[in-house]
């Protein structure tokens, strides 16, 4: 072998050592992610371009189904230590114990403050100055109506300030004429609580302690009853499960239902799937008469995990995530109502030719400030999923004729104290 | 000497001849312990712990508590009584959808493997149709069913472009658990039916031809030679589907989801929406169902040991 040689393979062997030692380095970090349209295509881009700046650092999303993925599966992952690094999550009160505290990673904790500060509150303990992540998005909920359907049957859209007794009469009429079912509502007290509030549901005492035996949650139970009793809301959605949350999406999308109870979350993916297909608007929260008129608020927030092996990469991902240039463009393409207040103020320019996704974008942003503050009290409820779900699966029993009202809502409270005695 | 002499001989001299088969059973007693009785253990142990912490030691020990919970009731038969109300609803349904599936299902076996044992067109093909649902995955199986019975589903449309009404076939409690036994029966027929078939082929020709010359018709011959000689396969099937309807979960949790209301809602889903799908996961108290359940299944199989002997001794 020739000098020449074997400094040849000397030089080889240095290079292929670097390059080893780089590919070695390379922290990979999961993401678990959802998706209520197609928004995992915008993170994967925003992904991208943060790993062509990091290149020490490979992130992998996980797309996953709301339901099994996100609230069933993760938090056991979590709780036995093998979750992911990042994930977006809707449990924010429920999962907070599992939240990485970004703050001692971040270089400009004051910018996160600024922008997400309130929010903050509704993933950390009290008191806390943590700053879990950012919210992917503030959602509202609230009704949708297929407005081509109203005008098919020639039935005038009630307006601002209307029951929803009054909406339930206009879209039986709409049902009638057009051989359609009146209403749909997502499957989950989440969804229902909004209603139940503006009928005087508190889901408070004055402990402090979840109850739902209250006159307010009564009538509105009574009205859900009737409801499935007379026709007027689809079976397939609430009746056709039992133990879990089913979106009435599908329903709506298809003409099938003439009013819509569910969020902001679904602009995005009506615009996709509707459309200019058939005259679509989402119409402010009906009232009641406790005098509101609110929906929920609620989100989705991304989130690092307090087990991950590489915090000080967790916290890079997610401070270039949730600058405002990123977060501009993801809002603005998703469509989702942005969780950043510079943004919120400033105003996003979302990437919406259609006019009913603006109409719809700023109907819902209309509906912020009309919010109760029982509903902002049960989001921001530790434990509001064990509510949720309880008045869910009960209230079904008694559409089916299980249970008596009565029962039911003995059934409501008593699963939920239990429950709650557990946890604690 | 051989590779394997190299590898076995060394450990046959160290601990002698007579210790050897637990060499050869380590494999498989190292799986079943960390995959079956660990896991047991464990689930014994969680049922008398309380709290919601997932790792043992971090969970308080509260005896008998969880059973107290479940089997609080004022009247077993009435689940609206009982404080676990959900519980007995399930154990409930989980007795009907066992008695007639498995009824059905040894019914139509047995029926299916007897038209297929003789003599038809096409016999092959017939085989692999009955057996093609064994080879699907149960969530495909709930998902096409779902698509034919569904408000909007292929059932429906074929029904009203007849003339008949739309039915409700799975948001009403009645039709629903009938169409999860039928749906369950459907995907699970051909494994059964191929036992039969087996047990069917080994029945000696010559006794239904001594029987033909004695003069007897096929009834007697199907009550007289074939019924008996096919009891121990039965057997087999009877238990097999048995405890494959007291685990059902996933086909059925796929095609109703447990409803309407709770009137599908089984005992493995009932464990784990206790245990998993609620924010709230009380890992003790779906452990002191699942404890439940496997009471229930020991008693099914020490009912099929007992039947098992009973047709051998009977045969021999």
């Amino acid at each position: 072998m020739t000098q020449s040689t074997r400094r040849l393979l000397a030089a080889l062997a240095a290079v292929l050592t670097l390059v080893a030692g780089a590919a070695f380095a390379q922290t990979e970090l999961r993401m678990t992610w959802y998706d209520d349209g197609s928004e995992s295509e915008v993170m994967s881009e925003l992904v991208e371009r943060f790993e062509a700046e990091n290149p020490d650092i490979d992130v992998v999303i996980d797309v996953v189904p709301y339901s099994s993925g996100i609230l069933e599966s993760l938090p056991l992952q979590l709780a036995s230590g093998q979750g992911p690094d990042v994930a977006r999550v809707t449990d924010l009160g429920g999962l907070q114990e599992y939240f990485l505290d970004l703050r001692p990673y971040l270089d400009d904790p004051g910018y996160w403050d600024a922008n997400f500060g309130p929010f903050h509150d509704w993933m950390r303990p009290d008191g806390s100055d943590a700053i879990p992540g950012f919210m992917t998005q503030l959602t509202v909920t609230g009704p949708y109506v297929n407005a081509t359907l109203f005008e098919q049957a020639g039935v005038e859209m009630p307006g601002e300030g209307a029951t929803w007794e009054d909406w339930a009469a206009a879209t039986n009429e709409v049902a009638d004429a057009t051989g359609v079912f009146a209403m749909a509502m997502d499957r989950t007290g989440h969804r229902l609580a909004g209603p139940a509030i503006s009928m005087g549901a508190q889901y408070f005492d004055e402990n402090g302690d979840p109850v739902v035996t209250d006159d307010g949650f009564r009538r509105m139970a009574e009205l859900m009853v009737d409801w499935h009793a007379d026709g007027t809301m689809i079976p397939d959605v609430w009746i056709g499960s039992q133990g879990s949350y089913v979106a009435g999406n599908e329903q709506f999308v298809n003409g099938q239902v003439a009013l819509y109870m569910s969020g902001s979350w679904q602009i995005g993916q009506f615009t996709e799937l509707i459309g200019d297909a058939f005259d679509w608007k989402a119409v402010p929260n009906p009232c009641g008469p406790s005098g509101a008129c609110t929906g929920m608020p609620g989100g989705a927030a991304l989130v690092g995990i307090a087990d991950t092996d590489h915090p000080e990469e967790v916290a890079r991902l997610m401070d270039f995530l949730a600058q405002e240039e990123q977060l501009a463009e993801f809002y603005g393409r998703t469509l989702f109502i942005p969780g950043h207040l510079g943004l919120a103020e400033g105003g996003v320019d979302f990437d919406a030719d259609l006019p009913a996704t603006q109409d719809a974008l700023s109907q819902f942003a209309a509906e912020v400030p009309k919010l109760a503050d029982a509903a902002y009290a049960l989001q921001g409820y530790q434990y509001n999923r064990v509510v949720f779900d309880a008045t869910r699966d009960r209230l079904t029993q008694v559409f089916v004729g299980e249970l008596t009202l009565d029962q039911a809502i003995e059934r409501m409270q008593r699963d939920i104290d239990e429950q709650i005695a557990d946890a604690q | 000497m051989t590779v394997l002499g190299w590898l076995i001989e060394p450990i046959q001299r160290l601990i002698g001849v007579r210790r050897m088969p637990w060499i050869f059973l380590l494999p498989n007693l190292a799986i079943f312990g960390v995959f079956i009785l660990f896991p047991m253990v464990m689930n014994f142990y969680y049922a008398f712990t309380g709290g919601t912490a997932l790792y043992p030691l971090e969970r308080p020990f509260v005896g008998t508590e969880n059973f107290e919970r479940i089997y609080a009731c004022g009247n077993y038969l009435d689940p609206a009584t009982c404080n676990e109300d959900l519980f007995w609803r399930a154990v409930w349904n989980s007795f009907t959808f066992v008695a007639f599936h498995v009824a059905g299902l040894v019914f139509f076996a047995l029926i299916t493997a007897l038209v297929l044992n003789a003599r038809i067109v096409a016999r092959g093909f017939f085989r692999s149709v009955y057996f093609y649902p064994v080879l699907l995955s149960p969530v495909v199986v709930g998902l096409i069913w779902k698509w034919i019975l569904q408000r909007d589903g292929v059932l429906n449309g074929i029904l009203v472009s007849l003339g008949f009404d739309r039915t409700l076939f799975l948001l009403n409690a009645d039709w629903s658990m009938f169409w999860v036994i039928v749906v369950t029966i459907w995907a699970n027929m051909g494994f059964h039916t191929l036992i039969l078939l087996a047990g069917l082929q080994s029945i000696p020709k010559e006794l239904y031809d001594a029987g033909a010359i004695d003069g007897t018709g096929p009834l007697q011959s199907f009550w007289h030679i074939t019924l008996p000689l096919l009891m121990p396969n039965v057997v087999v099937v009877l238990v097999l589907a048995m405890i494959r309807a007291v685990q059902m979960f996933d086909l059925v949790y796929v095609l109703t989801g447990g409803g309407p209301g709770s009137a599908t809602l089984l005992m493995v889903q009932y464990i784990y929406e206790v245990g998993f799908a609620s924010q709230i996961q009380r890992f003790g108290l779906a452990a002191s169902a699942s404890v439940t359940l496997g009471v229930v299944l020991l008693i099914i199989t020490l009912v099929q040991l007992r039947l098992t002997r009973g047709s051998e001794s009977h045969l021999a």
